[in-house]
């Protein structure tokens, strides 16, 4: 038999349906009789609503419903939040309703204002036209900066300031501290820019109503079936999770946009349910700009003390966060602890103290984006050493080394709340530089300068949290529930296996990885082992994916429930071969009393419980080979590594292009070499994206969304990238039980600060220091432009 | 209006409104749903199908402009359960991820190769400027289509 289990680079069991154009999203599921659901959405991006008039509309051809905030009052709940953070004050953070469809006041481009139920698309599509919506248009604020200012426009007559929430972390007085004593201070300001993240299927949603059970069902591409289940049914729709199936099939990218739970999805079900017939929504690109949360959006200060030798002593960051103009599902918990936490890095700073102002403004909500919080992070942080590196004029390379967090130290307390259990730095940093040719960059840049280009070379040490989460310390942050995975593995009485797992599939490739878990755990072939994901009808209660937790938290669910058939099947095995059952040994995919050659296949087993022999005592053996397991970790997990990029800058244009990129991650145990490659590159990607091309951009005065289609909002292509050259490095995570600590995430982490770093090493000569993002050319330009005309101090 | 045009090496007839794009046609009427629509401004090439053996954005044609045509779409492309070369290789590479910019890759990649037999990385990523993958990074995507290209080459 080929290996097949874990560390086998196996090719995807999904991958035919979707060559084969076999994939079915929700897009591509129709219902007999289904209706078609358009969504009239603020032109404004703050106004009063003085009058909503729905009459012609509900007159045209087709149109079987006009929903506004009047007709839903008092029957579909707000939108609700998932996580809620507490300030520093010990006060919970603001948290105003969010109305499903706006009500009395919109407060972005693109709040939902009407929903309207056709027998077509292009019946609805010209209803929505026919509403008539009076608006008073009101001052907007949609930049962080602004937002937080006296005399800003506010979004809300109870949240003063639009603060949502005054966060903090860390020991200020022992920051304050290190900051005296330091032999210098390094400091920065900048920038994340916003983003959007841009799944390439767009959100829909598809409900049905079955009138003579009252079940609902509900398809809508969503990440977390489960959590949607509770938060539409439960909180919003009142409907109880006997009563309603979330259904998540294919799901074409989610990256974040896809765990937050949306008012779309709830009025879907609650049409449906209305009018007794199947109502279909799917968002077109456009309107996925004005209605997918968006992420990323900080404005930093941030300072670095260190002592004369370059260690550092303390850390200062303070952050305005943009959350748009509602509290998402996730939103607030994104920039403050998943964010806070994270800036400790992969250093030894002791002290640190991180402030963070959560704040509302006239854009669309911000929430998880691929990452979510930690870019951030590793962005702040990276950028201030390379600062500082530069002002005491130290290698970058050597200033990184004199505060890694060396191997031997772990598992490492953090200032900032975290316990890293395992990494090797030292060894992801020479792997990187070796597989980079750190060492001959001067040629290569010289190589560069005869062709009238500036070179630079950037690096970045990263470590980061996922695999979310432990119950314990979630909650205690705000969460509003368990993040623990479910696994149920059913042995089937011929022996072959399926795994239904809680998390959920959008890309990563679970159908394959986790059946080459299952295989190596309980022997069997991969090929005999289906899994299933994305219905709450078939999956025990199980939190979806997001936070690189699949693996982590859902693959250590799964080991946990294999142990438990291999258990029974210990005891099966015994009565069987009578023998007791400490002597039952599982290996190899056999069930063997130890020292003896008397064994029991796996298949055997199987049969046995199902179809039970005279020595199977039935009287103390429950038939059947079947467990479940909720796995919640007892940490987060901590991959950590080193990445290099190396871009060529046009002096003239100002035009940057990323020329080599080199990721070293230690991610634990690989699970499958393929599919982890597949996702630094996708990560990589995403991140480079930030640093060199996409950004969200608001209008200041009107609050309109300019980069508002891929015309405006710049994705990347595949002509603006080089080959990424990916190497995985791997210290097991001491806690989880099969050592991943996860990698779907950290790429996007490491890639920002590592372009950004080039980028402003490549235009070093001209004494520029910092460059925000995205290194556009129009950007990099001026920084050349503007370092020319700056008096050279030397 | 009526018309006719061959898909996937069937001769179909249909009535059409005179506004409906060949994606719709193609999703919404003859059920092909392989051929995926992912934005609304010509940009992403998920919606790419053949049409007399050029790749096309089917968002950006009317059904009535393919009238007379012949159309491949992503379900056309394999013959008898098994997978054409180029699908073969985005298997093989690891080419695709959560699947939805897929069908549009491989048409396009179909057609490159038909132009451009042996493709240069650069060749390649180029060609692909029209078409938008968020999950890949494009990576394993160019490794495929080389791949592919090379077994046409050898079949
Ligand atoms: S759907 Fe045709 S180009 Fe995007
Ligand atoms: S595989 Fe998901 S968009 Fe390309």
């Amino acid at each position: 038999m080929t290996h097949d289990g874990i560390g086998a680079p196996l090719r995807r069991k999904e991958d035919r349906r979707f060559l084969t154009g076999r994939g079915r999203y929700v897009h591509d599921i129709v219902r007999a009789h289904q209706l078609y659901a358009v969504f009239l959405r603020s032109p404004h991006a703050h106004a009063e609503i003085l009058a909503v008039d729905a009459k012609a509309a509900l007159a045209s051809p087709g149109v079987a419903a006009v929903y506004t905030a009047a007709d839903i009052a008092g029957k579909i709940n707000g939108v609700p939040c998932a996580w809620g953070i507490v300030g520093r004050d010990g006060k919970p953070m603001k948290e105003p309703p969010h109305p499903p469809l706006a009500a009395g006041k919109v407060r972005h481009v693109g709040d939902p204002v009407a929903m309207v139920v056709a027998d077509s698309l292009a019946a609805a599509r010209n209803a929505a036209e026919l509403v008539q919506v009076s608006y008073k248009v009101l001052p907007a604020v949609t930049a962080v900066a602004e937002a937080v200012k006296p005399g800003a426009p506010q979004l809300y007559d109870d949240v003063p300031g639009n603060l949502c929430c005054d966060w903090a972390v860390g020991d200020k007085a022992a920051t304050d501290v290190a900051f005296a004593k330091a032999h210098h201070v390094a400091k920065l300001d900048l920038v994340n820019n916003r983003l959007v993240p841009n799944a390439m299927e767009s959100r829909a949603a598809l409900a049905e109503y079955e009138p003579s059970t009252g079940e609902y069902t509900l398809f809508t591409s969503t990440q977390l079936p489960h959590v949607a289940r509770v938060l539409l049914g439960v909180l919003m729709l009142g409907i109880p999770e006997r009563k309603f199936r979330v259904v998540a099939p294919d799901v074409g990218g989610g990256f974040g946009s896809k765990q937050v739970v949306y008012a779309e999805e709830a009025l879907v079900t609650w049409a449906a349910g209305r009018l007794e017939r199947p109502v279909k929504w799917v968002a077109e690109r456009s309107e996925a700009f004005l209605s997918d949360a968006q992420g990323r959006d900080h404005v930093t200060h941030a300072e670095l003390a260190l002592d004369r030798d370059g260690k550092f002593l303390g850390l200062r960051v303070s952050t305005l966060a943009n959350i748009g103009g509602y509290v998402s599902t996730f939103g607030p918990n994104i920039p403050t602890n998943l964010y806070g936490p994270l800036l400790a890095g992969a250093y030894t700073t002791p002290a640190i103290h991180c402030e963070v102002k959560v704040v509302f403004s006239n854009t669309v909500p911000t929430d998880a984006y691929r990452g979510a919080g930690r870019p951030e992070a590793t962005f702040v942080l990276e950028r201030l050493v390379d600062v500082a590196a530069h002002e005491l004029g130290l290698d970058r390379v050597e200033i990184r080394r004199r505060n890694l967090i060396p191997k031997d130290a772990y598992p490492y307390q953090t200032p900032v709340m975290l316990q890293y259990d395992t990494g090797d730095h030292a060894a992801t940093l020479a792997k990187a530089l070796e597989l980079s040719a750190w060492s001959s960059f001067a040629e290569r840049r010289a190589a560069s300068a005869a062709r009238g280009k500036l070179r630079g070379i950037g690096l970045v040490t990263y470590i980061e949290a996922c695999g979310l989460a432990p119950s314990r310390i979630a909650q205690q942050l705000g969460a509003r529930g368990g993040i623990f995975e479910s696994a149920n593995i059913r042995v089937n009485p011929s022996g072959d296996i399926s795994v239904i797992t809680g998390a959920h599939s959008h890309g990563q490739g679970h159908e394959t990885v986790f059946a080459q878990l299952v295989s190596e755990l309980l022997g069997v072939p991969c090929a005999n082992v289906e899994v299933i994901h994305g219905d709450t009808a078939r999956s025990p209660f199980g939190l979806g994916t997001y936070g690189s937790r699949s693996a982590a938290v859902g693959g250590a669910a799964i080991a946990k429930a294999a142990g438990k058939i291999i258990d029974k099947g210990k005891k099966i095995a015994s009565a069987l071969l009578e023998a007791s059952e400490q002597d039952i040994e599982f290996k190899n995919g056999a069930f063997t009393v130890a020292g003896t050659d008397r064994s029991k296949s796996f298949a055997e087993i199987a049969g046995a419980a199902y179809t039970p022999p005279p020595s199977y005592p039935l009287e103390t053996l429950e038939p059947g080979l079947e467990e479940t397991a909720f796995y919640d970790p007892v940490n987060f997990t901590y991959p950590g590594g080193c990445h290099v990029a190396e871009v060529e800058v046009d002096p003239e244009t100002g035009v940057t292009v990323l020329v080599a990129y080199t990721a070293v991650d230690d991610i634990g145990t690989v699970l499958n070499p393929l599919l982890v490659e597949g996702q630094v590159h996708g990560g990589v990607v995403q991140g480079v994206g930030q640093a060199l091309c996409e950004d969200c951009v608001y209008d200041p005065a009107s609050g309109q969304l300019l980069s508002g289609s891929f015309m405006d909002y710049c994705m990347p292509r595949a002509d603006d990238l080089p080959l990424i050259v990916s190497e995985t490095a791997c210290t097991p995570s001491a806690h989880n039980p099969i050592g991943v600590k996860g990698c779907g995430e950290t790429g996007t982490i490491a890639s920002p600060a590592t372009v950004m770093n080039a980028v402003v090493d490549a235009l070093a000569q001209y004494g520029v220091t910092h460059v925000d993002m995205p290194a556009s050319p129009q950007r990099v330009w001026q920084a050349i432009q503007a370092a020319r005309l700056r008096p050279v101090a030397e | 209006m009526e018309i006719k045009l061959t898909v996937n090496a069937q001769l179909v007839t249909v009535e059409v409104e005179a506004n409906l794009l060949l994606s719709a046609l193609l999703r919404d009427r003859l059920r092909l749903t392989g051929t995926h629509v992912a934005c609304d401004t010509s940009q992403c090439g998920a919606c790419t199908v053949l049409v007399d053996g050029a790749s096309a954005k089917s968002c950006t044609l009317l059904a009535a402009e393919a009238a007379g045509s012949s159309v491949v779409t992503i379900e056309g492309l394999a013959a008898d359960g098994a997978l054409h070369p180029m699908q073969q290789a985005f298997h093989e590479q690891h080419g695709l991820q959560c699947g939805f910019c897929t069908p549009g890759m491989v048409m396009s990649a179909v057609d490159l190769v038909a132009v451009n037999p042996d493709p240069s990385e650069a060749e390649i990523r180029a060609w692909l400027k029209g078409n938008i993958c968020r999950c890949t990074g494009y990576q394993n995507i160019v490794k495929a289509i080389r791949a592919g290209a090379a077994a046409l080459r050898s079949a």
